[in-house]
This record gives structure tokens, sequence and C-alpha cells, in this order.
């Protein structure tokens, strides 16, 4: 099973795709030369500067213009280099991309993807570094989707492509330059979450860079008796509930974790659909691990303090389990 | 050098002029009547530009308008009796009821979207210029958009980006001289939208945008150049609404010596003098007013056939959220 970076898995299902469908085409800035990031390197080579598009800075109107495309009869993927610049876009993905097939009664589709980096690492700053999903995953007609390893970054971004719907995908910066197998053929449908480790005693929901933290905390809980079962969503909108219910009965407890600020994040929400269908399998209150309600801020100490924690995530878990302190031996 | 245009050509046009007034003359008497409800932008006294610039386009190209968009779909070839009862909220709407007035959506005529955003559908057509250039089609792309826009980020994004890639894209600027209440010099001190264009290096031309013939002049041309490859234009006509912004605005910001002067200028009524003297009515004038007598008739056809539509059911109301 060949092994590569997160970065190469995108790299390789947009190749994959431009060359199976002529409809696919890339549209973002810098891409001919590969990005910030090299992830479209080699792309323009292949395909040519048509359909390899480097754009001026006009993040709203090249949305805009993809949608058009799409309406169109094309498959665009658009880049937004950093997930911040999405805001210039917001109103042509939310007026137009989400909206269009409702409002034309299904006559118009857009099979639009948006591929946006996020993610706060570095010390770049609150305009390079922020986690947007909860704001996303508010507007009917979007999918939003954003994998946590290789392998889910090469299925999820072909089955974004491959779907006649606006579709969001999230690539951590965190996760670029990480290594994962990634199976030939492997296919990912968006709206199924992935069980990443198997406990009965708590659930913890974990998304993008930080899934990677969760298990790290569930490693150390393991030590002390306790055993996380470890949910990835990989598609927050569609949400696999009914994956994140069945693990919640079994376990009587949940902790969500991300890297979005707690108020009005995809934490309450889950919680709150939970709560809805398992309230009476709850053993302990539900427990939101997000950053604090601050902008992302640019010294490593303090971003460093932005970020949850394995420590953080273990301390909410042993808080809804009822062993907040560790065990002595 | 001016398009001759033969005596059938030209009943045809004021035909399809008729039948957006008559039309929209309807669709203001029905919402006084309270059998249309909801928010709606007439393009009565703006005739001539929808008319005038859509018979220029082949049926594949694509239209793209903004808020005030009877009038381009209808031109574009839209069935009045599907469009009058997406107005009025029937499921037997173009867009069943989803998208109303402002949203909506004819794509089997070519007449792709409206928007309720201001500019919004600028973009949208450029997207569609360059699907056109990446699938090696003929295919060229119409924004229609008002004054107001021309204000907008995204207006001038576009306007760069269609210049820089030579797309087959043709801007057609409405420009009646108020962005909703208030006049364009409250706006911009630029005087002419055409200026704009110009900064971006895309051939304009203003227009009197109440002469159907001189706006199909323009627009026309503009589209031959999409065609040859050549990029895009940008048509500023010069023209008038007759009614408010929206119906029931009382337009009290306007003088009504301003409304009569223009009125005097009613595209329809000056356009008929035209036909008139081509003697395109026959001996005598005896076809004079044959034109409006059958749209009004279409129109009254398509009302009766659009209140009998069914209403939506509330238990649809997720229906066309996600294509499947």
């Amino acid at each position: 099973m060949p092994e590569m970076r997160y970065v190469d898995a995108i790299r390789t299902a947009l190749d994959q795709a431009m060359q199976t469908d002529p409809s696919v085409v890339l549209l973002g800035e810098d891409l001919t030369v590969g990005g910030p990031f090299g992830v479209t390197r080699g792309l323009a080579e292949r395909y040519g500067e048509w359909r390899v598009r480097n754009t001026p800075i006009s993040e709203g109107t090249v949305v805009g213009l993809a949608v058009g495309a799409a309406l169109a009869g094309l498959r665009p993927v658009v880049e937004i280099m950093f997930v911040d610049f999405l805001t210039l876009a917001m109103d042509q993905l939310v007026n137009h991309a989400a909206k269009l097939h409702y409002m034309s009664g299904g006559q118009l589709r857009v099979p639009l993807t948006i591929r946006a980096q996020y993610g706060a690492v570095g010390g770049f700053g609150a305009h390079h570094s922020q986690s947007l999903e909860a704001w996303l995953v508010h507007v009917p007609g979007l999918k939003v989707v954003a994998p946590a390893t290789p392998a889910d970054a090469k299925g999820l971004l072909e089955a974004a492509i491959g779907d006649d719907n606006p579709v969001i995908f999230l690539e951590h910066r965190g996760l670029y330059f990480g290594r994962g197998e990634v199976p030939d053929g492997i296919e990912v449908p968006i709206g199924r979450a992935a069980i990443r480790r198997q406990g009965d005693d708590v659930t913890i929901v974990a998304i993008g860079r930080l899934v990677g933290s969760a298990l790290e905390a569930a490693a150390a809980l393991a030590a002390d008796g306790i055993e996380a079962q470890v949910i990835d969503p990989r598609s927050l909108l569609p949400l696999d509930l009914p994956a994140i219910v069945e693990s919640v009965r079994r376990t009587g407890r949940l902790v969500v974790v991300h890297e979005a600020v707690e108020m009005g994040g995809m934490g309450g929400e889950i919680a709150a659909s939970v709560q809805a269908q398992a309230h009476d399998v709850l053993r302990a209150p539900i427990v939101r691990v997000g950053a604090p309600f601050a902008p992302v801020p640019a010294a490593p100490e303090l971003e460093q303090a932005f970020v949850p924690s394995v420590e953080r995530i273990a301390a909410a878990v042993r808080r809804v389990t009822g062993r907040p302190t560790v065990a002595t031996h | 050098m001016a398009v001759t245009r033969q005596p059938a050509e030209l009943v045809s046009l004021l035909e399809r002029m008729w039948l957006i007034r008559a039309f929209e003359e309807k669709v203001s008497e029905l919402y006084a009547r309270g059998r249309i409800r909801g928010l709606l932008h007439l393009g009565i006294g703006q005739e001539g530009v929808a008319v005038g610039a859509i018979d220029r386009l082949a049926p594949d190209d694509l239209v793209f308008a903004g808020h005030r968009a009877h009038a381009h779909a209808l031109a574009k070839g839209a069935d009045p009796a599907k469009l009058l009862a997406e107005l009025a909220g029937r499921t037997t709407g173009y867009c069943a009821g989803r998208g109303g007035s402002m949203h909506i959506s004819a794509p089997d005529v070519g007449f792709m979207t409206a928007t309720g955003v201001v500019a919004g559908n600028i973009p949208l057509a450029l997207g569609a210029a360059y699907a056109s250039v990446v699938g090696n089609r003929s295919l060229v792309a119409a924004a229609f958009f008002g004054d107001g826009a021309g204000q907008t980020g995204g207006f001038h994004e576009s306007l760069n980006i269609a210049s820089l890639w030579g797309l087959p894209l043709v801007l057609v600027c409405e420009n009646n001289g108020y962005a909703e209440f208030t006049p364009l010099s409250a706006h911009t001190k630029i005087e002419r939208l055409t200026e704009y264009a110009k900064v971006y290096g895309i051939p304009a031309l203003t227009v009197d945008g109440n002469d159907v013939l001189a706006v199909g002049q323009a627009v026309g041309e503009g589209v031959d150049r999409a065609r040859r490859g050549e990029g895009p234009t940008f048509v500023e006509a010069l023209t008038y609404r007759l009614r408010g912004h929206y119906e029931g605005d009382p337009a009290k910001y306007r003088e009504l010596a301003e409304l009569s002067d223009w009125k005097a200028r009613d595209p329809i009524a000056r356009f008929a003098a035209v036909v008139a003297d081509s003697g395109a009515f026959g001996e005598d004038g005896a076809n004079d007013g044959v034109a409006e007598q059958q749209a009004r008739a279409r129109v009254d056809t398509a009302a009766d056939e659009a209140l009998a539509g069914p209403l939506p059911e509330p238990a649809d109301i997720t229906r066309y959220v996600y294509a499947d």
C-alpha cells in the first residue's frame, strides 16, 4: 500500500480527476507554480494554463466565476490559499453556490469544490490561521469536509469533485507534510465518519488535526484504565450523527474537540444533536474542548495556548468519567 | 455601419417589447390585487435594453441578470405562464416557488439566473465565458446590471479578469439614473460608467437605451467581437424606469418633470413610430396596435394558467436543497 504525504494525496486526487474528466479545472492564486505549499505543482505543465488557471487576488469574483463555470458545465476546483480569505467570497458562496439549486427549483446544479487551507500552525497570526467550519455548516446547500489523514484527503477530494453540490474541502496546514497509507482506489463517501479507536468508557469526537491529539490523549488515558472511542467525523455537513449517537449509547459520555472557538462551534451543534437523541444514556454533561474566544494570536506561546492540547483533551475526559486526577498506583 | 433590419424583424422586436410591457403591467395589477406577493422590481420603461440586446444573442448564449429581470427572461424566450406562476409562488413556476421574482431561472432558454445581490451575477457570467473558452465552444455570456453595480468590488474584479483573459462576455449596464432611491451622482463622481470599462481596456460605448435598434447595434458588435475571440465589450444603455424601484415605492425622490420627460421617450411608443414609418404595419397602418393586443391577450392567458397552478406543500420545504 503506497504511503504518501497529505499534500501529495491532494495533488494525486486532483491529477486523477483532471485526467479522467476534461471538465475538471483548477482556479486560484499562484497555482501554476504550485502555490505556497506545492499542492498543485506540475499540474499546469500537464493540463495547460486554461485548466490550471492562475487568478488575480480577487477571491469573491473567482468563487463567483467558478459558480458560473459550474452552471455552464465545468467541475471547477477553487483553491483558497487560506480559509481566512474565504470571507471575501462568502457572498458568492452563500448566496449563489449554496442556493442556486434550490432557488431554481432544481434546474441548476453547482458541482463546485473549494479547497481551503486552514489551522493555527507556525505563528501565522489572525488572518492566516482560523478554523471557520462553523460558519460554513450553517448554510443549507453546502457540504463541508475536513480530512484528517492522507487517505481521507484523497478519497474525500475525489468525492467532492464528483459531487453535484458545492463542497468545501478544508485542509489543515498542520497535516500537510504528515505521511500515511493511501490505498489504491480508495473511496471515501461524504457523510460517513471513521472510528479511529475503539473504547467503551467515553466517546471523543475530534476534527481535523485534533484527531491525532485525541488519539494521543486516548493512549495516555488507557494507561489509567479509561478506554476512549475516538470518532473522526471527516464530513461536517452532512454529519454522520448516527455513528456518534451509536457510540454515545455505549459509552454514555461525550467530549467534542475542535480547533475553532467553542462559541457557536461544531461542538455545540454535536452536543445538542446527541442529547436530543441520547439524553437517556448520558452519564455526564457533554463537554466541548475548543479554542478560547479570541482571534488566533501570533506569538508561539499564545498560539500554543489557543489550540486544544493533548492535556486539555485528557483532562476533559477525566472530568466526564468522574476521574479528574490521575490515579495513583 | 448600421445593420438594416427587415420589416418582419422590426415587428418581432416590437412584439417582444410589448410582451414585456403587458407582462409587467399584469404583474403590477395582480400584485395590487394581492394575487402575487413578495418584492417586485418591474422593468417598465427599460424594455428597449433587454429586447435590443438579447435579440443579438444566439439561443445557446447565456444570460445572467439582476433583480429587475423579468424583461430579460422574457426577451430570452422564457414562457410567460411559467414565469408568472413563479411570481405567484406556484409549483408550476420555473423554480417551483423556491425562487420568486428576484431569483427566476429559465436555463432551458439560456436565461440562467437573476440575483438579488447587486452585481452578483457579473462573476457568474464571467464564469460561463471562461467555460466557453475551456470547452472551445462558441458560447457568449451576457451580464445585465444597473448603474448601482458599478461601485461594487465584484464589478471591478470581473472587468479586470474579463479583459485580462479576453473572455467572450458582453456587459450591459442599464443606467436608469438611480441606484435604488439615490441618483448615480451621489454614488460616484464617474459620469459615464463606460469610463470604468476603458480603464480595464474593454471597448465601451454609451447608447440611448430607449432606442431598441441602437442597443442592438452596440450589443451586436460586442457579441460578434466575443464570438471572434476578441474579448469582452461594455455597453452602457441610458434608460429610465417608469415605475418606482419596487412595486409600492412612491418614488418621491424623483421630480415629476423628469418622469414626464422620460415618458415622452417611452421606448415602445418611439419604436412603434419607427415600425410604422417602415411600412411594416401594412397599408395605411392597418396592423398598428396588433402587437399590443396580442401581447395583452397572451399575458391574460398566461395569468389564468399561472394562477390555476398548485401552491407548494409546506412539507416539501427542503426539496431541492441538495442535488441528488
